[in-house]
């Protein structure tokens, strides 16, 4: 595993792995004893944002830290073997290493379902199979609050996007992109193929867990006949 | 209060929610945080309680109750009762009394701190607008009655006008660090990012403030995977032009960064009227 420490402003570092697969490893690596000091920390695609108060934790120990994490996911797996569920550095009160799994149900009825399993040449009913049976994860969020990206090692798809953009996409939305799974918090535009709809609530301001999704989460989803 | 006029936005902030970005939840909070802390403390509140912002003016609110306030940021006529006001100042309202704020002759963003802050529901830690998530309280309406906080404990400080340096009205110089994505671009661009005069465009609101100016070229074409930004981030969309990500930002963004706005300077972005000049210096 290589990864590259770049400079983000006087309280962040921000760390570039080459793949994702690199980035939930080490983000649970990085998770699972911060020293004193990290704020927070922000997995994306290729990259962890490490946020810190630098009164605390000055930028070069947390860069030292950062760097003396073992190349391999050891932390990972023992982690996930003994059902620890992911982050919980933040400096905020909200409690979300409670829940390791959360079920979503879902109508596979989307607008895209009967199209995009044409497009990845697999009969509907199929897609819908390996979606249910898939053992999704949350790796990071990105586009709105509480959206999150979901993938998963038995997912085989690569998912183009929509040509155009929807104006408005509804609410529990489940939708697919790229090589990631997702579920719309809240209406709004959007370009992923979307395959069905759900009443989980993904995203509630008001709970002092807003997010449904975390990062670290693992996720099923489940068919039902009526939302 | 009852506002009756609210101008073009008046939005309630504090110093935001800070370490909800995992979540998709940026910082968000006052945009010109030195100006809600200074407000605050004239009237003996906390740094963090609530004010509001309020854009360019042309605002009015009512006091039911007798109260005090300050009004810090940008620099303009302010008016309690019709009797000229002085901005960065303690200031008593009697109960019915009428504030005005006026067009701002320099700077685009008021705070109005009222003793005991403004006590708006709570979003995740904060009462603060964030106008990208569309969380936290909506824009205020004319009409609208916010209710003041309990009397905070400390006193309106004796010395209850402070120095006041108002927002400059020529070109503003802003420290500038590296950013995580500074290779990304040529030389040149590094060299032009410091060299040239850029100025406010008319794009510019809580989320971002995008500057005119010569086109920062890419070393390294292609897409970058989307990846979290810290306030002050210096976004370079597909045309070159440079914007500076704000407070409301979508916290992960897929435009490489080229620089990050030193936090000392980021209040004074808060501050820059559309076609203000802007120079960038090494922090």
């Amino acid at each position: 595993m290589s990864r590259r420490l770049l400079p983000s402003g006087d309280a962040a570092l921000l760390v570039e792995c080459d793949t994702l697969d690199e980035v939930l490893a080490l983000h649970d690596a990085l998770a699972a004893e911060p020293p004193a000091g990290v704020l927070e920390l922000v997995p994306a695609a290729r990259t962890i944002l490490v946020s810190v108060d630098p009164e605390r934790l000055p930028l070069e120990s947390a860069a030292t830290w950062v760097r003396r994490i073992p190349a391999d996911s050891a932390a990972r797996r023992s982690r996930l073997e003994a059902g620890v569920a992911a982050t919980s550095v933040a400096a905020t009160a909200i409690d979300e290493a409670v829940v390791d799994e959360v079920i979503v149900d879902v109508v596979y009825d989307g607008d895209d379902l009967r199209h995009t399993a044409g497009l990845l040449g697999v009969s509907a009913e199929s897609l819908v199979a390996r979606h249910q049976a898939a053992a999704w994860r949350v790796a990071f969020i990105g586009f709105a609050p509480g959206f999150g990206y979901l993938v998963s090692d038995d997912w085989p798809f690569e998912v183009p996007r929509l040509d155009a953009p929807r104006p408005r996409v509804p609410p529990g939305a489940v939708a697919l992109a790229g090589a990631f799974a997702g579920v719309y918090p809240r209406q709004s535009p959007g370009g992923w193929r979307v395959i069905g709809r759900t009443d989980a609530v993904l995203w509630d301001p008001a709970s002092p867990s807003p997010a449904l999704f975390v990062p670290g989460r693992r996720v099923r989803f489940r068919a039902v006949d009526r939302a | 209060m009852v506002v009756v006029e609210p101008g073009p936005l008046a939005l309630v902030e504090d110093l935001g929610r800070p370490g909800l970005a995992r979540l998709g939840v940026a910082g968000s909070g006052a945009l010109d945080r030195s100006a809600l802390r200074l407000a605050n403390r004239l009237v003996g509140n906390p740094d963090g309680a609530a004010g509001l912002e309020i854009l360019m003016g042309g605002f009015r609110a009512r006091f039911d109750d007798e109260a005090w306030l300050a009004v810090t940021g940008a620099w303009g006529p302010v008016a309690l009762d019709d009797r000229p006001a002085p901005p960065y100042t303690a200031l008593r309202a009697s109960a019915g009394a009428m504030l005005e704020i006026g067009t701002a002759e320099r700077g685009v963003r008021y705070v109005l701190a009222v003793r005991g802050g403004f006590d708006e529901p709570v979003t995740l830690g904060s009462r603060s607008r964030d106008t990208l998530a569309a969380i936290g309280p909506g824009p205020v309406a004319a009409g609208a009655a916010l209710s003041i906080g309990a009397r905070p404990e400390a006193s309106v400080p004796l010395l209850d006008r402070a120095a006041a340096f108002p927002p400059p009205a020529g070109a503003v110089t802003l420290a500038l660090m590296p950013g995580p994505r500074a290779e990304w671009f040529t030389d040149a661009a590094r060299t032009t990012l410091f060299d040239a005069e850029w100025r406010l465009s008319g794009q510019a609101d809580r989320v971002g403030a995008r500057l005119t100016g010569p086109a920062l070229e890419r070393r390294v074409p292609g897409e970058l995977a989307s990846e979290a930004t810290v306030p002050g981030s210096i976004q370079v969309a597909g045309d070159g032009r440079p914007t500076i990500l704000l407070a409301d930002r979508p916290v992960t963004g897929g435009y490489p960064v080229i620089a990050i706005v030193a936090p000392a300077s980021l209040d004074a972005v808060a501050q820059l009227r559309p076609g203000q000049e802007v120079r960038f210096r090494h922090a």
